[in-house]
Formats: structure tokens, sequence, C-alpha cells
């Protein structure tokens, strides 16, 4: 099953991709297992990722933390702390 | 109610239907979030945000005000694309019977919405363009809610 991955804002420049199906391997359990696995795929990534503790994630749109389980989710977001209002 | 839009809006057309036929609300309290200049550092601020996932944060900060203080009715409006100096960002009106529960609530909904709500703001200006850091003053007036239970 693909999973959706999401990135916004300054995550997003320094990717350069919006959004991507990917395959997870198994052994990716948690948001900061994805993040690990992330930073292998490019220096993009290597570099979008680098200060991973201030980035957010969410799962199915709701917020979480790195530790929590990935599960069956549809959707993961990788984003800077919230600048709205 | 929640909208996310690109258009502005309009505070006295956005009170008028709030309260429209209604004859139990007694304080309406209305907060308007709009673009600095900054000094002449800012001329453009882009708002990117999270569609799907934005609509779904502030109906539930909504939720959670409307079970922490009697609402009669809440509003929040936030805008999203670029915007100038002096253009409105967001809207939050809270209307209740008396005046505490609406100032009260219109504070946390501001507070929870700039610490959750994924919005995400870059500015320009002629020393060219950059992303908006949060500001750590905001967690701490987010944090303030958790500590005190609604009075």
């Amino acid at each position: 099953m693909s999973t959706r991955l999401l990135y916004f804002a300054w995550v997003k420049e320094k990717t350069g991709i919006a959004a991507e199906e990917v395959e997870l391997p198994r052994e990716v359990t948690t948001v900061a297992e994805l993040i690990a696995w992330l930073k292998t795929r490019g220096p993009e990534f290597d570099h979008a990722f680098a200060r991973s503790e201030v980035i957010r994630a969410a799962i199915d749109r709701t917020h979480v933390r790195h530790d929590a389980a990935i599960g069956a989710a549809r959707e993961i977001a990788f984003f800077p702390p919230v600048t709205g209002g | 109610m929640i909208r996310v839009q690109a258009e502005d809006f309009d505070i006295g057309a956005e009170i008028g239907r709030l309260k429209a036929g209604r004859r139990d609300i007694g304080a309406i309290v209305a907060f308007v979030g709009t673009v600095r200049d900054q000094a002449g550092a800012v001329e453009e601020m882009a708002l990117e945000h999270y569609p799907g996932m934005t609509e779904a944060e502030l109906q539930r900060i909504e939720a959670e005000a409307c079970s922490r203080w009697p609402l009669q009715a809440s509003l929040i409006v936030h805008r999203t694309g670029t915007l100038r100096p002096s253009d409105s960002i967001v809207l939050v009106v809270t209307a209740s019977e008396h005046r505490e529960a609406a100032f009260r609530a219109a504070e946390f909904l501001m507070d929870y919405l700039k610490t959750s709500a994924p919005f995400w703001k870059r500015e320009s200006g002629p020393q060219g363009s950059r992303w908006v850091e949060a500001n750590p003053g905001d967690d701490d007036a987010a944090t303030r809610w958790k500590k005190h239970a609604a009075e």
C-alpha cells in the first residue's frame, strides 16, 4: 500500500516537491524512522530534514510527535512550525 | 463556522450574518489580524496552508472553544494567498450572553490558531523574502490555556 507524503513551506522548497506517493519500507514504523529513511533518499532530502527536531509532522491531517506510530496512515505531512493568524 | 478564503472579508457584514435573527446574544467580540509593514521591511506576505488539515484544525479549535465557554455563535475566517500591508489576514468573532465568555473564547481561538492551524507566512520586501519563524511567545500563550481551566 502506498503512502502519500506532503511537504510544506521551506520543507517543500528544500525537497523540491510538494507531494509524492511512496512505498514505505517495512522497517519504517514511526515518524522519526520515516524522517531517517527520507534523509537517505538524496541530498535535497538530507538538507530538508537536517534540523529534523524543528520539523513538525501530521498523520492523516492530525498533528503528531516524531515518536508516533505510522500504522495504516494514508497521508503524512512535514512542515515547519506554523505561523498563521 | 470556519472559512478559509483568498478574498477579503467585511467585518460588519460577517457580524450582521452571525447575529441575524438571534435574540439571545448580549456580547460580540471581534479580532482582526492584519499585515504590518515592519518599518518598510515587508511589501508582501504570502500565506501558504495545508488544504483539508487547515479546515479540520480550525473546526477542532472552534469546537474546543464552544466546549469551554457558553458561546451563542463563533466564526473564524482566515485568508490565504498574497497579501499586502494593512490587508486583513484573519477574523475571529465570538458571541455570548455576557462579555467574559466572548472575550476569553476569542483570545483562546487566536492563541490556538497561531500554534496549530497549518498556515505558513512568507514575507517579501526590499531585502528579499523569507519564511516567518514561529514566535516562542505564541506557544506560551497557547500553553497557558492548558494550565487554567475555563472560568
